[in-house]
């Protein structure tokens, strides 16, 4: 079956790539175009692992088919860190340990800031239900959860 | 609290881990991250029944197709002695091994492997697999582990001799084992309470988010590389080499980056099979499972049946436990009954216990090692039992655990003397937290319980190269799943006196280190740790050494301190110290390469206690339970790195809670996994969960230079019990089986009502 040849703006950059109808957003990334850090736990939406944003929704790479991302922006999580600079959420989980085996992390990291860039001041349970669709089996999430509010209380503090 | 005051730079202290940048930015490679050009992909082929006989498979139209590069099925593995072969800590049958990645002559739960094919692609491999024509006698299956004992169940294995008892005719019971100790009879004579009860718990998986995956190349040599994630790299070329005839020396395994295990990830399901296929087709092949061949296939840890009787003075003092275990393995022997039977009552002084415990074989996935394997299980029944004592007693759970603590030369049920150990410590936190003092409203209840785990030592090797710059590489052979690479860098920094991020933590592939036991048993800090601690002391005599041919003197007469060598007294001369950096600078021309080395079979795993406190809220219209709060309080020996220390414990609570409150595995009539997704299968998710508070409390293992005990294990102990005696005092009703589901519990409020309305 013919291939679909889609252009796509990823993580900044003017993107092109051929995938088969059946293959998802998740499979394009991961390989088509080698991008491994989104990750794949279940493939059927329960576990958050291939978080990324898609027109600046938070999405599961492995719900979005890569033939629907045509036109599209996708950030993954290789473009969160700003050249040699970590984004403030990944420079706060390195330091308060918020992750063990880090294969939830990428996820968590993109699904976090997308929260912060809607609510500077979450509320610990606003924070655990967003986070609710990214399962994290090895940290039990309180570091998680520290992590992204102590990332939000720096930002606003920089942001006065 | 620590009893030792020693200070230290780099120990104690929360550095980045190594491998941090690599995970936060998505560059680290995990297990199914890693490809080889010209690599095709694998799939396998699994039974949808339970147990049948397999009269015969037909591979041939899968072979026809465009495409596939190889097909295999139990033919093309050697069969494998009955015998029980050593291997690391454990014994390993391989003839059951070799069953189990590949059906034989039955299928023996759903989802057991009986076909796997190579393809250019995995499109073309699943078309495969369907062109794959099995000829099916389906039999009647056993699921449940009171049934599977019972006279007329189905029988798994014809042949099966159970070890430790005698049977006439098959049986499922694969092994029974007892401890003894004291004489229980005149136990339960002295005492002035009995109370017996029954407790169930459901089997669960280990639930990691990576699925299992490897890439295997042989070369037409026969040299094989294997690049997995696994907990043990060695212990999958031991496993592969017996599986498929190959020398050791000719396998070479990389673990990958490893997305948790939790013990899941201890033994080999792809790895054999992603060999033999890329053999046959010359190319290096692919295999990654999918979620629901993850839950059909692999794991999980036992479910179990228990039945405990206690025995008690009005004073508080236990006088008696006598308990059975019985355990299901899945289809093949292996459930932790032994380690269960052992841990049931460790934490306490109780002089008169009997506990015996089965194996028992069912038509599910064979087990496989999860946290602590067995302990979680039989305290689940031991300090429900010992709450319910409590309440009959009327005196405080907490104190009741005081009164019959466990301290320094307590001999366990199970054999040894205790050395110094922190169980009691645990207990005194408990009690003064403002927690457990902390008021709760309507329809909330507190539980606390307690738990103990061995920890291990085990096999390690380990090296230390000295730079030419002054900086270091630590060569290890343990994957790191939660931080391992820190701890053992942190311990090298302070025995070299370098800064941490002057050294470089590795984990070595099977042909770059020496052998090292597997991540697990909650041995990598403690043993392996032992063995860098070692490498480092061994590059730090040579680097005296070179000290002491610069200086032309004895090497007696140099100490190390503060990462430099400096004579030991005046006597010796007067020198100015020379630096790790500057000696590793000359280190050419006073010897050539300074390389420490260590490798041993680490004893004196200091044993692990940990006590909980954990609050509910019980919504009695749906028996849905909501965690308030917890507090988790464990003897750490000393945390080397205190963050990813309270990580482990509050990782393991939370699988605890998990296990307690929502997962299991729900099979069909037929036998089938009926969700074996994350969707049904319901692990703890963010909102589940409050914050969960880590107490360290340290008393150093005399065993370890650094007083290092295993953390990882001993936190998934507690939390079943802690949430169901929390439940118990919200609601007056005990449950006695996991998971408390909001169904399960609904219908036990239910029925509680009925009662007291009938009274
Ligand atoms: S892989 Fe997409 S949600 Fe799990
Ligand atoms: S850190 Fe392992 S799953 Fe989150």
């Amino acid at each position: 079956m013919a291939k679909h040849h889609i252009s796509m703006t990823l993580n900044g950059e003017p993107t092109e790539f051929l995938c088969s109808t059946r293959q998802t957003l998740l499979d394009v990334l991961r390989d088509e175009l080698n991008l491994t850090g989104s990750k794949e736990g279940c493939a059927s939406g329960d576990c958050g692992a291939c978080s990324v944003m898609v027109d600046d929704r938070l999405v599961c790479a492995c719900l979005v088919l890569g033939a629907e991302c045509d036109g599209k922006t996708v950030e993954s999580i290789e473009g969160m860190a700003d050249g040699e600079n970590l984004h403030p959420l990944q420079q706060k989980f390195l330091e308060e340990a918020a992750l063990q085996c880090g294969i939830c992390t990428p996820g968590v990291l993109v699904a976090a800031k997308a929260l912060l860039e809607r609510n500077n001041n979450p509320t610990e349970t606003e924070v655990r239900y967003w986070l609710a669709g990214n399962l994290c089996r090895c940290t039990g999430y309180d570091k998680i959860v520290r992590a992204v509010m102590s990332t939000a209380a720096d930002m606003r503090e920089n942001a006065k | 609290m620590s009893s030792d005051n020693r200070k230290y730079k780099w120990v104690g202290t929360r550095q980045i881990r190594p491998d941090g940048h690599d995970k936060v930015t998505g560059r680290a490679k995990f297990g199914s991250d890693f490809s080889l050009s010209g690599m095709i992909h694998g799939r396998v082929l699994r039974s949808p029944h339970a147990h049948a006989i397999i009269k015969s498979i037909d591979t041939s139209k899968a072979e026809a197709l465009p495409g596939v590069k190889a097909v295999i099925t139990s033919k093309d593995f050697q069969e494998q002695p009955a015998e029980l072969k050593a291997a690391g800590e454990g014994m390993i049958n391989y003839r059951d091994m070799t069953r189990n990645v590949m059906a034989r002559e039955k299928a023996l739960y759903d989802g057991h492997a009986v076909a796997a094919v190579a393809a250019s692609t995995v499109e073309v491999a699943e078309a495969a697999l369907e062109l794959i024509s099995v000829d099916y006698e389906v039999l009647p299956h056993v699921i449940d582990v009171d049934e599977a004992m019972k006279e007329g169940a189905p029988i798994l294995h014809e042949e099966m001799v159970p070890s430790g008892m005698e049977v006439n005719g098959p049986t499922n019971i694969a092994k029974f084992v007892e401890f003894n100790l004291g004489d229980t009879k005149k136990g339960f004579e002295e005492a002035e309470v009995v109370i017996e009860r029954s407790y169930k718990t459901e089997a669960v998986h280990q639930g990691y988010i990576e699925p299992h995956a490897v890439v295997a190349s042989v070369a037409e040599d026969g040299q094989a590389q294997i690049w997995c994630c696994t907990q043990g790299q060695f212990q999958v070329r031991a496993f592969v080499a017996q599986l498929l005839g190959m020398p050791a020396s000719s396998i070479r395994v990389t673990p990958s980056e490893i997305g948790g295990g939790f013990g899941g990830k201890t033994v080999v399901y792809l790895e054999p099979l992603a060999t033999l296929l890329s053999k046959k087709a010359g190319k290096p092949v692919k295999m990654i499972m999918t979620r629901e061949e993850v839950f059909r296939a692999s794991g999980p840890t036992s479910g179990g049946s228990m039945t405990y009787k206690i025995g008690a003075t009005k004073a508080g003092k236990i006088t008696a436990v006598e308990a059975t275990i019985k355990l299901l393995a899945g289809a093949f022997a292996g459930a932790p009954a032994g380690p269960a039977c052992m841990c049931a009552v460790a934490p306490y002084d109780i002089k008169n216990v009997y506990v015996n415990g089965y194996d028992v074989v069912v038509n599910r996935p064979k087990v496989a090692a999860y946290r602590a394997p067995g302990a979680p299980i039989s305290a689940f029944g031991a300090e429900s039992i010992i709450d319910e004592l409590a309440k009959e007693l009327g005196i405080d759970p907490l104190e009741l655990r005081k009164l019959n603590a466990a301290k320094k030369g307590t001999q366990a049920a199970y054999g040894p003397t205790f050395r110094e150990i922190g169980y009691e410590e645990t207990v005194d936190i408990a009690m003064k937290h403002d927690h457990y003092s902390a008021p709760l409203g309507p329809n909330q209840g507190r539980g606390v319980a307690s738990g103990f785990w061995f920890n291990i030592g085990g096999e390690s090797s380990a090296t230390v190269n000295i730079n030419e710059d002054g900086t270091a590489v630590v060569i290890s052979g343990n994957p790191d799943i939660g931080g391992s690479r820190a701890s053992l860098a942190l311990m090298a920094a302070e025995e070299l006196g370098i800064d941490y991020d002057k050294v470089r933590p590795i984990i070595g592939d099977t042909a770059s280190i020496g052998y090292n036991f597997l991540t697990g048993g909650s041995r990598v800090t403690f043993a392996t740790g032992l063995a860098v601690v070692e490498a480092a002391k061994d590059a730090v005599r040579q680097l005296c050494e070179r000290a002491a041919k610069i200086w032309e003197v004895d090497a007696e007469g140099v100490i190390w301190e503060n990462g430099h060598a400096k004579p030991a007294s005046t006597n010796v001369g007067d020198f100015e110290p020379l630096s790790l950096a500057n000696l590793a600078a000359q280190a050419p021309k006073t010897g050539g390469p300074i390389c420490g080395h260590n490798a041993q079979n680490v004893q004196g795993a200091g044993p692990g206690f940990a006590t909980h406190i954990c609050d509910v809220e019980v919504d009695p219209e749906t028996g849905s339970v909501s965690i308030l709060r917890y507090t988790a309080i464990q003897d750490v020996g000393r945390a080397i790195h205190p963050s990813y220390v309270e990580g482990q414990i509050q990782g393991g609570a939370a699988q605890g809670i998990g296990w307690a409150l929502n997962e299991e595995y729900i099979y069909n009539s037929k036998g089938q996994l009926d969700n074996p997704g994350f969707l049904d299968y319901r692990i703890p998710v963010a909102s589940d969960l409050p914050m969960i508070d880590a107490v360290m409390v340290e008393v150093p293992n005399d065993r370890h230079p650094y007083g290092v005990r295993g953390v990882g294990e001993v936190p998934i102990v507690p939390p079943m019990a802690a949430v169901a005696n929390a439940i118990e005092n919200a609601t007056g009703v005990r449950m006695s089986a996991l998971p408390m589901s909001p169904p399960r519990l609904l219908a036990a409020l239910d029925q509680a009502d009925i009662k007291e309305a009938a009274e």
